[in-house]
C-alpha cells in the first residue's frame, strides 16, 4: 500500500471516529466540514478538465445543482435513500458531461468556457419551470432526524462526504498518473498538435468531461437533505461555479493536491466568514485571494512549494 | 514496408473559402518530395487533408502498403497515424509545459506504437543527441532549433514510414534551417524514410528532394522530376528565386 492510500484509510477512519462518537459534540462543526469537503469534490471534478485538460467550465453550478435535483426527483419518485441518489446523479451528470463533451469539438477557449456557462443557465430555467421538482418556489426534502451508528444525520452525511471526497481524489491522482492524463496535458498544451501525434483527442476529451461531470454530481446529490430545501437559486448559486475555478486555481491546477488544498484553505475561511463576518462577504474573500494568487503564484500553492523546495520537474 | 501516397483531384476549403482545386501528387516509397510554394497557397491545407484534420469536399487520398491499398478519406487523424504516417505540425507546435521526454511519449500514445516505445525512445535519443542531453527539460524553454528537432523525434515516435514535416524553417535562423535539412537527409538516408515536405524556402528544401511540386493558389503549377528540373523552371524561377526574367 502506498502512503497515498495509507493516508486515505486514515483520513476515513478518523472521520468515522469522529461521526460515529460525540468527541465532536456541537453539530455545527459537521455542518462547517459539510461544505468544505463538498467544495473537494466539485474543485477536484473541475480540475480535471479545467486544470489537466486546460477545458474551463463554467458551469459547474449547473451539474451540482442538477446532481441535486436528480436527488429530488429520486426522492419524490420512490423515497430512494442517499446511497441510491448518489451513484444516480453521478450517471445523469456524467450524461451531461459527455454531452458537453461533444462542445469541445466546436468550442475552444473562452468560447466553451461561454458554452458551460450559458449551458447552467439554461439548466436554472427548466428547473424554474418543472413544477415536479418545486419550480421556482422550491422543493422540501424531510431529512431523517438520525442515522444509526452516526446519531444526528449531519454527522452521517459529512461522513458520506468524506468518502466521497476521497474516492473524487484517488480518481483525479488515477488520472494524472495514467497514461490517460499525459493525453489530457497534451490536449491542453496544444490540441491540433496531441492530434498530429495520434492521439486519439476526442476520446481523451470524453471520457475526462464525463468523469468530471459524474463527480460534480456526485457532489451535489447529498445537497437537498443537507439543506431541507431546495429552490433553483441556492443549487445554481454563482458561488459553486466560482469556487470550484478559483479553489484549483489557488491551491494549483498541475496536481491532484492542489484543488483539495484550496478547498479546505477557501472553503475553511469561508466558513469562518459566515459566522464572523457576514455571509454576503464570501465572494468577496475568494475574487481577492484569486486575484493575489493569480497575480503572485499563478502555479497555486503547490507550485510554490515546489519552487521553494526545489522540487522543479 | 513500402509505401506510396496518392492524391488525385484534391478539392478542400474552410467553410465557403475554397483553398485547394483539384490537386494531385503521389510520393513513392524512400522519396523526399518537396511541395513549394509561397504563403497562402494550400500547403498546410494539403498536408492536414492527409493527415485527416482537414476534410477534403472531394477527390482521392490514398496510401499503398506492401501492396494493400487503403483510401485514408474520412479517416481521424489517429486513423492516419496508425497507417504509419506521421506529421510534423508547422510552427512545431510542441507540449510546452511537458519534459522532453513526456513529448517524446506522447508521440507513441497509442497501444502499437507502445510497443516498440523503449526501442523508439532510444533510437531518437542517439539520432537527436541534444534532446538526451535535456530529456527533462520542458520543452517550451528550449531554443527553436532544438524544438524543431523535437517536433521531428516526436513525429518519428509513432514508428511513421511517410512522414509529412510542414515548413520545418519557418521562425529559425538560417544556420538551424541548414541543420534541420540536414538531418531530414540523415534520416531518409540512413533510415528510408519517406518525406513529403511542405517548404517555402526553395533552396534549402531543393538540396535535399529528389523531385518536387509548386503549388499556386491551390493549384499544382508545376510537377518537377528531379531538382535540376525545378531550379530551371520559369515558374520558379519568377517566384522563388527572384532571378529577373
Amino acid at each position: 500500500m502506498t502512503r497515498f492510500w495509507i493516508g486515505a484509510v486514515a483520513v476515513i477512519a478518523a472521520g468515522l471516529l469522529l461521526a460515529m462518537t460525540d468527541i465532536i459534540a456541537n453539530s455545527f462543526w459537521f455542518f462547517a466540514a459539510y461544505v468544505v469537503l463538498q467544495y473537494v469534490v466539485l474543485a477536484t471534478a473541475w480540475n480535471i478538465m479545467g486544470g489537466y485538460m486546460g477545458y474551463v467550465n463554467f458551469g459547474s453550478a449547473g451539474f451540482f445543482a442538477i446532481g441535486a435535483y436528480t436527488a429530488i426527483v429520486m426522492y419524490n419518485l420512490i423515497k430512494a435513500p442517499l446511497l441510491v441518489m448518489i451513484p444516480l446523479s453521478g450517471v445523469v451528470c456524467g450524461l451531461m458531461g459527455l454531452g458537453m463533451g461533444y462542445l469541445t469539438l466546436r468550442l475552444r477557449g473562452v468560447y466553451f468556457a461561454i458554452g458551460t456557462l450559458a449551458l447552467a443557465v439554461v439548466l436554472e430555467t427548466l428547473m424554474v419551470n418543472w413544477d415536479y421538482v418545486g419550480g421556482a418556489t422550491g422543493a422540501y426534502v424531510i431529512r431523517p432526524r438520525e442515522m444509526e451508528p452516526f446519531g444526528d444525520y449531519v454527522k452521517f452525511l459529512t461522513f458520506v462526504m468524506l468518502v466521497l471526497a476521497v474516492i473524487a481524489v484517488a480518481a483525479a491522482r488515477w488520472v494524472e498518473r495514467a497514461k490517460f492524463g499525459r493525453g489530457l496535458h497534451a490536449i491542453r498544451d496544444d490540441e491540433l498538435a496531441a492530434e498530429c501525434a495520434g492521439i486519439p483527442t476526442l476520446r481523451l476529451k470524453l471520457i475526462a468531461t464525463t468523469l468530471s461531470g459524474f463527480l460534480m454530481g456526485v457532489a451535489g446529490a447529498p445537497f437537498p437533505l443537507y439543506v431541507g430545501f431546495v429552490e433553483p437559486v441556492s443549487a445554481f448559486n454563482l458561488a459553486y461555479a466560482v469556487n470550484a475555478i478559483a479553489m484549483p486555481m489557488i491551491g494549483g491546477t498541475t496536481m491532484w493536491a492542489g484543488p483539495v488544498i484550496g478547498a479546505l484553505l477557501l472553503g475553511t475561511a469561508q466558513q469562518i466568514a459566515n459566522v464572523t463576518i457576514s455571509s454576503e462577504l464570501n465572494l468577496l474573500i475568494v475574487g481577492l485571494v484569486l486575484v493575489l494568487f493569480v497575480t503572485l503564484a499563478p502555479e497555486g500553492i503547490v507550485g510554490l512549494v515546489r519552487k521553494y523546495f526545489g522540487r522543479g520537474r | 514496408m513500402a509505401i506510396d501516397l496518392t492524391v488525385e483531384g484534391l478539392e478542400a476549403g474552410y467553410g465557403t473559402v475554397r483553398v485547394l482545386h483539384g490537386v494531385s501528387l503521389d510520393v513513392r516509397d524512400s522519396e523526399t518530395v518537396a511541395l513549394l510554394g509561397t504563403n497562402g497557397n494550400g500547403k498546410s491545407t494539403l498536408l492536414k487533408c492527409i493527415m485527416g484534420i482537414v476534410r477534403p469536399e472531394s477527390g482521392k487520398i490514398e496510401v499503398e502498403i506492401d501492396g494493400e491499398r487503403i483510401d485514408l478519406v474520412g479517416l481521424a487523424p489517429r486513423e492516419v497515424v496508425e497507417h504509419g504516417i506521421g506529421m510534423v505540425p508547422e510552427g512545431r507546435r510542441l507540449f510546452p509545459r511537458l519534459t522532453v521526454e513526456e513529448n517524446l511519449t506522447l508521440g507513441a500514445f497509442r497501444s502499437a506504437a507502445r510497443a516498440k516505445l523503449s526501442e523508439n525512445l532510444s533510437f531518437c535519443l542517439e539520432a537527436f543527441p541534444v534532446l538526451a542531453q535535456r530529456r527533462r527539460q520542458l520543452a517550451g524553454s528550449m531554443s527553436g532549433g532544438e524544438q524543431q528537432m523535437l517536433a521531428i523525434a516526436r513525429a518519428l515516435m509513432s514508428s511513421p514510414r511517410l512522414l509529412l514535416i510542414d515548413e520545418p524553417s519557418v521562425g529559425l535562423a538560417p544556420i538551424l534551417v541548414s541543420r534541420t535539412i540536414a538531418k531530414i537527409k540523415e534520416l531518409k538516408d540512413e533510415h528510408g524514410l519517406t518525406v513529403l515536405m511542405a517548404e517555402q524556402n526553395f533552396n534549402q528544401a531543393i538540396k535535399i528532394a529528389d523531385r518536387g511540386y509548386v503549388i499556386v493558389h491551390g493549384e499544382m503549377a508545376l510537377a518537377g522530376e528531379s531538382a535540376d528540373a525545378l531550379r530551371e523552371n520559369e515558374l520558379v524561377k519568377q517566384y522563388y528565386l527572384g532571378t529577373d526574367l
